[in-house]
This record gives C-alpha cells, sequence and structure tokens, in this order.
C-alpha cells in the first residue's frame, strides 16, 4: 500500500436554504406529500419559463467569499439535456462553462496536527433533479418532484486531497462553512449535503494522475470514508495484479460495503450543454459583492484562531469549538458567564461533559438540557472549590435530568464541599485508627496505598472532602507529623 | 361589413353601442363556419366561450368602460397556451392537450377584453414554411386554395386574409409571421426580440422566437401591439422598457426618413418582386424619404446560421415532450426507453423530428464548435452589421420573401428550397430587430410584401412607415375573391 499514492476529489452538492426553488415560486420545504411542491415550470409545463431566484445568486457569492474565490462579474446558466423521468424538462439547468464561483480554497487540519491546504476550483449553482420512489409500486416507478428545482450549489475541489480521513475532514470543512454561513442547512439524511468523490491512484513521485472512477452520491461522512477505502483498495489490487482501472462512474452499497460499476466512460451520456436561451446571463455588481461580504459572519477558522490566542485553547479544542456557529457561541456565553481566566475549563466540560450528553441523548447544542449559563453556574462551584470536579460531574447529571440549577441541587444533597480543615483531619484520624495495617505499610514505603486513604476519607465525608485540601493534610499525618 | 371595418372603427361602433360584441362575434362565427372548411386555417373553434366572453365585453361597455380592443375578436395562433382549451402546438404531440393556464399574450388581450373565437392552424411546433407540417393538414391561401399560405403562422395569416377574425396573433422565429402576412396579403408584425412576453407561448427556439400579430392594416396592428407588449417578470427575456402609444404615433411624417436598400435583399429576387418593391419605395420617396442602398455582408450567411441555432434549441426545448406527464403516450410502452423512443416517435411528425437531429448533431461532443459557435459567431456579426446600418439609417426595407405563394406540395419534400423561403425574414431574428411586412402589390395574382426592418425597439417608427404607405396606397385593402 505504501507505493500508492492515492488522489481525491470531491464534488459536494449543498442544497441552498431558500424558501423558494432556484427557477420557481415553488416552496422547497422537505417532507411534503409527493409532487405537491412542484408547479408548472418544476412540471415542466410547455410554455413555461425559467426565472431566477436572485437569493440563490446571494448565497452562492457568499460561499465564493468566504472560500477566497473569484467571483465571476458575468457567469451563464447552460443546459444539461438527458433524458430521465426525475427531470422533467429533459435538461438540467446548470453552469458549465462560466460558474459564478471560481478558485478558492479552504485549510482542513489533520491528524498530525499540521494544517492542510485544499483548493476549490469552482462552486455553480445549478437544480436539483426530481425522486423516482420505487416502494410500494408493483411494476411501476413513481415520481416525486417536490425536490425538482431545489437550489444546488456543486462544490467542486481540486485533486488535493490524498487519503479517505482527508477527503472526510474537507467535506466536514465545507458542511461547517455551509452551516455559518446560513447557506445550507447541512441536513444529510434530506439530502441538503452530499458528494461525488472522484478516486484515483498512482505510484508515489509520479506526476501523472491514475485513471479515476466516481462514486457517486455519498450522503453521510461515514459513506464518504468507507467507499473511498474500498475503491482505494480494489483499484490497487486491479493494478497490482496486472489489470488497468477503467473510468467509469461507480455506486456505492453501504449494505455490502463497496463500490459497483455503474456506467463505464464509452456509456457516459453525451450532455449537449449549451447556454439556456430563457436566462439572461448573471451580471454581477462590485457594489452586490459589498453588500454580501458586509453579511458574512465570523468564519470557522476566524472563530478558532480567536479561541487559540483569546483563550489559550489548542489547535485541537479550538477547531472543535468552532466547528459549529452554534457550539462556539455556546462555548462563548459559558466563558462570558465564568470569566475568561477559566475558558480552558469551560472548554473541557463543553467539549466532554455536555458533548457526551448530547451524543447520548441525540440532541444539537441548541437543544441543550443546560443552558450555557447553568452550565457556567455549576463551573463556577469548581472554580470557588464549593466541590470537586468529581462531584461536579454528579451535579451535571442532575441538572440534566431534572433541569433544576447547579446551586439548588449542592444546596438539597448537601454536596457542599469539606473544606474545614479541622474537619478533614478528625475523619482522617479515625480512617487512620480503624486501617492500622495500611498505616504501617505506607509508612514502610508503599507510597501508592495513599490514594486508600483518600478513597476512604472520601467514602466517609460522601466525597465531599475538598480534594486538594484532603491530599494535602494526608501528606502530613500519614507520614506522621 | 362589419368584416371590412378596422379595429378602430368597430371599437367606436362597439362603444356607441350601435354593435354589440356579441353581434361581432356571431358575425366572425358565421364565416368561421362557413369559410374556414375550405381553408382549414382554424383548428379548435370555442364558439360557446366566445359568446360568454363577448356577453362579459357588451356588459362592461354597457357600464360605460372603453378600451381600444373591449368587444373585439381574435384568433389565438394554436402555440399560445389558452386555459381550458385545447393547446396543440399543430402536433399529434399535443392533440389531447388542454392548457391549464393562460401565456401572458392571451391573458393581456383577454384583460382588454378581446374575445376568442378559436385557436389557428400552423406548422408542427412552428417549424415549418408553409404550414404543411400541421398534425390536422395544410391550410389554403384564400387568394388561391392550391397554393399555400406561408408558416408557420398559416393558419392566423389565412384567417386574418380571409376576415375569420378582424386579427390573429403569430410568433415569428424566422419568419413566421412576415412570411405568412406576405403571402396572404395582410400587415404582419413581428416585434423586437423581449418586446412582448414569451410566457406561455410553446418554445421552438427560445432566443428567436417572438410573439406579434396579423392585421388588416398597420394602424390595427398598432391597436393589437400596444396591448400584447410589454415586460413580464415570468420572462426573463422580456425587457422593461415602457410601452410606446403605437396609435398616437402612427401619424409621424415620413420627411427625412433614412431607408436603407438592403442590396442582399435584391440578389436573386424575380424581377416582378423586384419591380414591386421598387415600386413600394418610391412611393416612401414620394412622401418624403431618402433612400439608400446599404450592404450587410453576412447576411446571406443567415438562413445557414438559423439552421444551426434554431434546430439546436428546439433539440432542448421538446425534450420536455416524454410521453409522462402530459400529451401525446405510446400504446402500453414495455419500459422507460421504449416509452420515451415511441411516444416521441409517433407523436412527433417528420420535420420536427428533422430539427430535432439536427439541433442533437450540431451540440453534440466533437461538432458543437464547428456548428453552433461558429454560427453564434455570425450571428454575431449580423447583429453587428444591422447596428453599423442603423447608423446610417432610420430602417431597412426589401422584399419579405423571394416569391409569392407557392403550390401545396411543391416543396415539402426539399427541405432546403423550403428553408430559403426565409433567406429575408431570418436576418431580424438573429438580430433580435423589429420587423413589418405590408402589402405591396400582386404578381399573377398573388400578393407580395414589404418588409421594413428597424433597430431595437423601433416599432413605433416601423409601424408608423408603413401606416403612412397604406395611406398612400391601397393593397391592404384587396380582399380575395370569395371572402369579400
Amino acid at each position: 500500500m505504501s507505493n500508492w499514492e492515492v488522489v481525491i476529489g470531491l464534488e459536494i452538492h449543498a442544497q441552498l436554504a431558500t424558501r423558494s426553488k432556484i427557477f420557481s415560486g415553488s416552496p422547497t420545504a422537505y417532507g411534503a406529500a409527493p409532487n405537491t411542491q412542484a408547479d408548472l415550470v418544476d412540471l415542466a409545463y410547455p410554455g413555461v419559463l425559467p426565472v431566477f431566484n436572485g437569493e440563490a445568486l446571494r448565497m452562492a457569492v457568499k460561499f465564493g467569499l468566504a472560500i477566497d474565490a473569484q467571483i465571476a462579474p458575468r457567469s451563464i446558466f447552460a443546459r444539461k439535456n438527458y433524458f430521465y423521468p426525475d427531470l422533467p424538462k429533459g435538461y438540467q439547468i446548470s453552469q458549465y462553462e462560466q460558474p459564478v464561483v471560481g478558485k478558492g480554497a479552504i485549510t482542513i487540519l489533520l491528524d498530525d496536527g499540521t494544517v492542510k491546504r485544499v483548493g476549490v476550483t469552482r462552486a455553480h449553482l445549478e437544480e436539483d433533479a426530481g425522486k423516482s420512489l420505487h416502494e410500494g409500486l408493483a411494476n411501476a416507478s413513481g415520481i416525486d418532484l417536490n425536490r425538482a428545482g431545489t437550489p444546488l450549489l456543486e462544490i467542486v475541489s481540486e485533486p488535493d486531497m490524498r487519503s479517505a480521513k482527508e477527503a472526510v475532514a474537507y467535506m466536514k470543512k465545507i458542511h461547517t462553512l455551509v452551516r455559518y454561513l446560513e447557506i445550507c442547512d447541512g441536513n444529510m439524511q434530506e439530502g441538503s449535503f452530499r458528494c461525488d468523490a472522484n478516486v484515483s491512484v498512482r505510484q508515489h513521485g509520479s506526476a501523472k494522475f491514475g485513471t479515476r472512477a466516481e462514486i457517486k452520491n455519498l450522503n453521510s461522512f461515514r459513506f464518504v470514508e468507507k467507499a473511498i477505502q474500498y475503491e482505494v483498495a480494489r483499484q490497487i489490487e486491479i493494478i497490482e495484479s496486472g489489470g488497468k482501472v477503467v473510468q467509469e462512474t461507480r455506486l456505492y452499497d453501504s449494505d455490502k460495503n463497496e463500490t459497483r460499476s455503474m456506467r463505464s466512460k464509452e456509456e457516459a451520456n453525451d450532455y449537449r450543454y449549451f447556454p439556456d436561451p430563457d436566462l439572461l446571463p448573471l451580471e454581477i455588481e462590485a457594489g452586490f459583492i459589498d453588500s454580501v461580504r458586509e453579511t458574512l459572519p465570523e468564519l470557522p477558522d476566524q472563530k478558532a484562531a480567536r479561541f487559540a490566542s483569546d483563550f489559550g485553547l489548542s489547535t485541537y479544542d479550538a477547531g472543535v469549538l468552532s466547528a459549529s456557529r452554534e457550539l462556539g457561541g455556546y462555548f462563548e456565553a459559558v466563558v462570558a458567564a465564568l470569566g475568561q481566566p477559566h475558558a480552558k475549563l469551560a472548554a473541557n466540560w463543553v467539549m466532554g461533559e455536555l458533548s457526551g450528553m448530547l451524543n447520548r441523548d441525540n440532541l444539537e447544542i441548541t437543544k441543550s438540557r443546560i443552558p450555557a449559563e447553568a452550565l457556567a453556574g455549576l463551573l463556577k462551584r469548581i472554580v470557588d472549590a464549593t466541590i470537586s470536579g468529581k462531584i461536579a460531574k454528579e451535579v451535571f447529571e442532575s441538572m440534566w435530568s431534572d433541569g433544576k440549577g447547579a446551586d439548588a441541587i449542592i444546596e438539597e444533597r448537601g454536596l457542599k464541599q469539606i473544606t474545614d480543615s479541622g474537619a478533614i483531619e478528625r475523619v482522617i484520624d479515625e480512617v487512620m485508627a480503624a486501617n492500622p495495617k495500611q498505616l504501617a505499610d505506607y509508612r514502610s514505603g508503599k507510597d501508592k496505598l495513599i490514594q486508600f486513604f483518600v478513597g476512604q476519607v472520601q467514602k466517609a465525608t460522601g466525597g465531599k472532602a475538598n480534594p486538594a485540601q484532603l491530599n494535602e493534610l494526608l501528606k502530613t499525618k500519614l507520614g506522621g507529623g | 361589413m362589419l368584416h371590412d371595418l378596422s379595429i378602430g372603427a368597430l371599437a367606436d361602433r362597439l362603444a356607441a353601442r350601435e354593435l354589440s360584441s356579441v353581434e361581432l362575434t356571431r358575425h366572425f362565427l358565421a364565416r368561421i363556419e362557413r369559410l374556414n372548411p375550405g381553408l382549414n386555417a382554424v383548428i379548435t373553434v370555442t364558439a360557446q366561450q366566445a359568446l360568454a366572453d363577448a356577453a362579459r365585453a357588451d356588459a362592461r361597455l354597457a357600464a360605460g368602460e372603453r378600451g381600444s380592443l373591449l368587444g373585439i375578436p381574435l384568433i389565438h395562433k394554436d402555440i399560445f397556451c389558452t386555459d381550458g382549451v385545447r393547446t396543440s402546438c399543430g402536433s399529434r404531440m399535443l392533440d389531447n392537450f388542454v392548457a391549464p393556464y393562460d401565456a401572458t399574450v392571451v391573458a393581456k388581450l383577454k384583460a382588454a377584453g378581446v374575445v376568442m373565437l378559436g385557436k389557428a392552424n400552423m406548422d408542427e411546433f412552428a417549424m415549418g414554411s408553409s404550414n404543411e407540417t400541421s398534425f390536422y393538414g395544410p391550410v389554403r391561401n384564400p387568394w388561391d386554395t392550391t397554393k399555400v399560405p406561408g408558416g408557420s403562422s398559416g393558419g392566423s395569416a389565412a384567417a386574418s386574409a380571409a376576415r375569420l377574425a378582424p386579427f390573429t396573433t403569430g410568433t415569428d422565429t424566422g419568419g413566421s409571421i412576415r412570411q405568412p402576412a406576405a403571402l396572404t396579403g395582410i400587415t404582419g408584425v413581428k416585434p423586437t426580440y423581449g418586446r412582448v412576453s414569451r410566457y406561455g407561448m410553446i418554445a421552438f427556439a427560445s432566443s428567436l422566437d417572438q410573439a406579434g400579430v396579423l392585421a388588416q392594416s398597420a394602424a390595427d396592428a398598432a391597436a393589437v401591439l400596444k396591448v400584447m407588449a410589454g415586460f413580464d417578470p415570468k420572462d426573463s427575456t422580456s425587457v422593461d422598457a415602457p410601452v410606446p402609444d403605437y396609435p398616437a404615433l402612427l401619424e409621424a411624417p415620413l420627411v427625412g426618413l433614412k431607408i436603407g436598400l438592403l442590396r442582399e435583399f435584391f440578389d436573386g429576387l424575380e424581377p416582378r418582386n423586384a419591380k414591386l418593391i421598387r415600386d413600394a419605395l418610391a412611393v416612401f420617396t414620394s412622401l418624403g424619404a431618402e433612400t439608400v442602398e446599404v450592404s450587410l455582408p453576412h447576411l446571406p450567411m443567415s438562413v445557414p446560421t438559423y439552421y444551426v441555432v434554431a434546430p439546436a434549441e428546439c433539440s432542448s426545448n421538446l425534450s420536455r415532450f416524454d410521453g409522462v406527464r402530459y400529451g401525446y403516450r405510446c400504446e402500453s410502452p414495455k419500459d422507460l426507453t421504449d416509452l420515451y423512443e415511441r411516444s416521441r416517435g409517433e407523436g412527433f411528425g417528420a420535420e420536427v423530428k428533422r430539427r430535432i437531429m439536427t439541433g442533437t448533431y450540431v451540440l453534440s461532443a466533437g461538432y458543437f464548435d464547428a456548428y453552433y459557435l461558429k454560427a453564434q459567431r455570425v450571428r454575431r456579426l449580423i447583429t453587428d452589421e444591422f447596428r453599423a446600418a442603423f447608423e446610417k439609417v432610420d430602417l431597412v426595407a426589401g422584399p419579405t420573401t423571394p416569391t409569392p405563394a407557392f403550390p401545396i406540395g411543391a416543396k415539402i419534400d426539399d427541405p432546403v428550397t423550403m428553408y430559403l423561403n426565409d433567406i429575408y425574414t431570418i436576418g431580424a431574428n438573429l438580430a433580435g430587430l423589429p420587423g413589418v411586412s405590408a402589402p405591396c402589390g400582386f404578381v399573377d395574382g398573388l400578393p407580395v410584401g414589404l418588409q421594413l426592418i428597424g433597430p431595437h425597439f423601433a416599432e413605433a417608427r416601423l409601424l408608423s412607415a408603413a401606416h403612412q404607405f397604406q395611406l398612400a396606397t391601397d393593397w391592404h385593402t384587396r380582399r380575395p375573391r370569395g371572402y369579400e
């Protein structure tokens, strides 16, 4: 495997979050009864004409600016001609030679901590097709055109990725970005965000790309990783056993975890692209670009850099906490209530306990049962030594399940930490008296037994003895002082 | 007789309540019933709806409302979608298609109180120059029923010429209003591309198609165009520019008007036709206009250019007719491919298939540059040459067609000869320019048309020039025998 270099490029399709379709007035909402969101334009009735939804352009330009790309002052809609039942006009309106967004780039963080730049070749506007439905229909296929005409931004990367993991990191980064920009809901189950992967392998050091296969319609990060891994292994095996990789389109079967040939290059359609005469070229003025630029939020990389420099977080932590606008916002609200010096504590809790609970209950951060201010209230009690970190986890669980504030729970259950040294010493004395053998062993050099005594004291106090104080006092007392 | 009156005279009589729209509608419905069987110009008659609409117009008139077209009947080319009425586009493919909405042109005229009598025959999907490609059979020219009326708006032209309606609508992609208007002795107006909405007009070649009017005179056409024209948010290629009051501008004098004679338009023109055109131009000079010769060297390339661009666009535009959602569907298809192939194979006629194949070919990988892109470049050249000419002259003039109407069946098996009929009209479509054809005489008893082409949005200038010509001549008042 080490002889081989993997080359991957992705074509990501992001459904733009416009209220109506790209060329008709029909709503884009997901999940309506079949064909209830398709008007005469979507159904391609004779005589109807497309009218471009300017909101889609605003969103595409926003994306272009976020990846520092050239925005084409003039771009053109073209027709991609082919027959398929889910494509009522017999052509898809897309952009071909002159896309709205030109070359740009994003960065991804690799496992080894290095930052890699991945080029974006272009991003263009197009319309989605409808869906063919086969379930529950005997000897027939149903067509649902609700999705037909939903605006898509197709984001085409350079062949810059060198592993399935890099491809996933890139896709996740774009996913983060489009959600930051509020131009796509990023819902992968509903198909709002999906990709085609172009995969090839070549000998390390070779300047020429190998023959590629395109894996269509991957709609989860896991499938992207698995499909690419499978495809890479398949191609290497072909070449190593003396064969040749064929240029073709393949489908990933997630049940069997394999890719299968869909059609070869020879069978590929000749799409006969030509400029759509029903639509004028998109002319974009500098003033429009400036007005869109003003609506750009703080971008993920900018937020991560700020978290790292202002709060002293590691690159990794800053990256995790800036992965969504909502998570970043939550974290910042905790820090604001808790105080900047304790940002690291806030980061640990948000990434640890809180994320764990959200995952367990399959909740988004916006649906967290513990609001940011409440979490800060809990962490304040750690900071002021009212409770230990361990007790805090108990309190956190109660807060999560019954929605009460940290102070109320601490009060109710008497979880307030014992910080009175006299009281702690009295318990230590009792424990020492009750465990003479362990005391003797400790004194004869078995230092590790200090944990035994910590455990015994906390057992007796219900875990409330201040851990730092307890350690200090134990060392003195056990040592015979 | 009522059918001899101009739209203005009819409107006056309706306004004076000397005549009701119902009476007027009955009069034309009776003419259709009596005369259409010999012409096959009208393929759907909507008598009941027409009488109801006429009654509504009468009510509006009775309530004191006035309008230049209120209560006036018309016939729409069957390319315009009409809500609840079959819209066949002259094709078997849409023989069973009842449009669920009105085209913008139809809606605008309806709102103005126009009464639709029916739908006019046409070449299938507007592809033809003789109205012989229609699924509903050829239309006959009222001047000689053994001759074609031209096409593709052949039904509209024959209906107007035979006074089956005060006016008719048409569409012009390569001459489809002007050429049949010339061959049937009426006035046809093809507006600037973008002047009239294409929404609801079944597309043939989107970058060339333009709706217009076929009428008894330039004055009548001006009244209709004023209502039809205007920006439509549903058509991105329609232009958001104010619509001039065309009827009010008809009286503009011709003194000082510079008319360019297109040298290329007289090459190969039959001498008797050429003489009629020169005579017509002499009328213009007698009215104070000047004529100068201008040349558009690439204009002779317009036919081959058109027959790349138009088929390319039609091959894509007609993909939606797949037998799935509406229109013709073949009997018991075996599978999806069979459904597509047989529905389209059986639903489309020969000329439509020829153009779809031509268009598919010129857009194909490996041929695109040599055909489609080259044609676009020539189109640009022709447009630029027109623009340059209009820096020197106010409008250009020449014949509308190379010959008068030809016999039915004479050219139908020879597509290239047929295509050459549009040699003088296609240039205006390629450049998006407005054009008018007005009757200017007869050769062997068949009408000949004078064509005027103007710069973009110069409809008012064209209409006033044609109107001044019609004030000085009476060619446009001649009636075909049997249709007086």
